[in-house]
């Protein structure tokens, strides 16, 4: 029985971990209430049901994805089209999945797929931010951080689609920008935090600039993936220089 | 309250192909080990991908570049920029930046 008290303190540890991962996700709950709620209105204006704006959230769970699905039924695109195009449109996801795989190597394949079924431009931002202040990015942690996140966008589509009816464009409140706003916030902390300020603004720098340069080329999900994938190596020969 | 079948299929056939790409690298990666080069490079994806999601929201519209078509998103980085260096609190940034961007409507 002298291994109670140890069990006890572990399995409490382990809650205070879940719970700070809610805990480090309360500044995204605002942008994705606004962003989750503009998605649920838009749902119902392409004349979705409260239903399937609803399973959308549930098993989808991609801001963009929604947007593009809304406006693709809206026009009466195929089947396939829409499909195709929101497996285009998160691509970038095969990057921040890519990028978060190092923390988590000690996890059993179940346990990642688990953490990876619920990755978001968000929560990774959050988590990439918590590890660059030289903290462990922990399981429990991060399971914590995924379903706040999670529950939260399914309550906020489903009030957007409830209340679509009485708001028709919710661009009028600004919260619009809210999502601007959480990417330029998740940058600067993270540049802030690395200590490595001349070479995070090289690459960022270069991000904006091949993003802009990409989107005369090709679609703007396209663009940030190929802005990504350049602006990371020039980030990684700069390194080689050194 | 009902579920279309045309919609429900093309609901599962997305919930597939946004699942993949988000489990896929976790789940194989994990269990490899990268060579060093590799991490330097996966080392600057967050910044580089922030970065170019904040360049497609300011100064992207639908894909294209504009500029002066929507300055008022330009206008209202600028406090959010300062509000994330100066407190690197996120959500002080967050509400900065909504209440910028419904000051600037209201003006405009």
């Amino acid at each position: 029985m002298q291994t109670t008290p140890q069990l006890k303190h572990e399995a409490q540890e382990s809650a205070d971990r879940f719970l700070q991962g809610i805990k480090d996700c309360v500044p995204t709950l605002l942008s994705y209430l606004s962003i989750g709620f503009a998605a649920g209105v838009v749902g119902n204006t392409a004349g979705l049901s409260i239903a399937e704006i609803a399973l959308m959230s549930v098993l989808i769970y991609a801001g963009s994805a929604q947007f593009i699905f809304a406006g693709m039924i809206a026009a009466d695109g195929s089947v396939a089209a829409i499909i195709l195009t929101i497996f285009i449109v998160n691509l970038r996801h095969l990057l921040l999945s890519a990028a978060l795989s190092p923390y988590f190597r000690r996890l059993s394949p179940l346990k990642n797929m688990l953490i990876g079924s619920l990755l978001t431009d968000e929560t990774f931002g959050v988590a990439m931010n918590h590890a660059s202040q030289k903290k462990p990015i922990g399981e429990k942690w991060m399971f914590g951080l995924n379903i706040a996140a999670y529950l939260n966008w399914i309550i906020a589509t489903l009030l957007g689609a409830i209340f679509g009816q009485w708001i028709t464009n919710p661009e009028n409140f600004g919260l619009d920008f809210a999502l601007t706003a959480m990417f330029i916030g998740l940058l600067v902390l993270q540049i802030a935090n690395r200590k490595r300020i001349a070479k995070d603004i090289a690459v960022a720098l270069s991000a904006v600039v091949f993003v802009v340069g990409a989107s005369f080329v090709t679609s703007g999900s396209a663009a940030v993936i190929a802005a990504t994938v350049i602006a990371a190596t020039i980030g990684m020969v700069m390194e080689k220089w050194k | 309250m009902e579920i279309r079948w045309h919609i429900l299929l093309i609901i599962a056939g997305a919930s597939i192909v946004t699942f993949i790409p988000r489990v896929l690298p976790l789940m194989v990666l994990s269990r490899m080990k990268i060579p060093a080069w590799a991490m330097q490079w996966l080392n600057n994806v967050p910044v580089a991908v922030m970065a170019a999601l904040v360049g497609q929201e300011l100064l992207l519209s639908d894909g294209t570049f504009s500029l002066l078509e929507d300055s008022t998103k330009i206008l209202a980085a600028i406090p959010t920029f300062l509000v994330a260096l100066l407190t690197r609190s996120l959500l002080g940034t967050v509400v900065t930046g909504i209440f910028s961007m419904l000051l600037l409507r209201m003006v405009y």
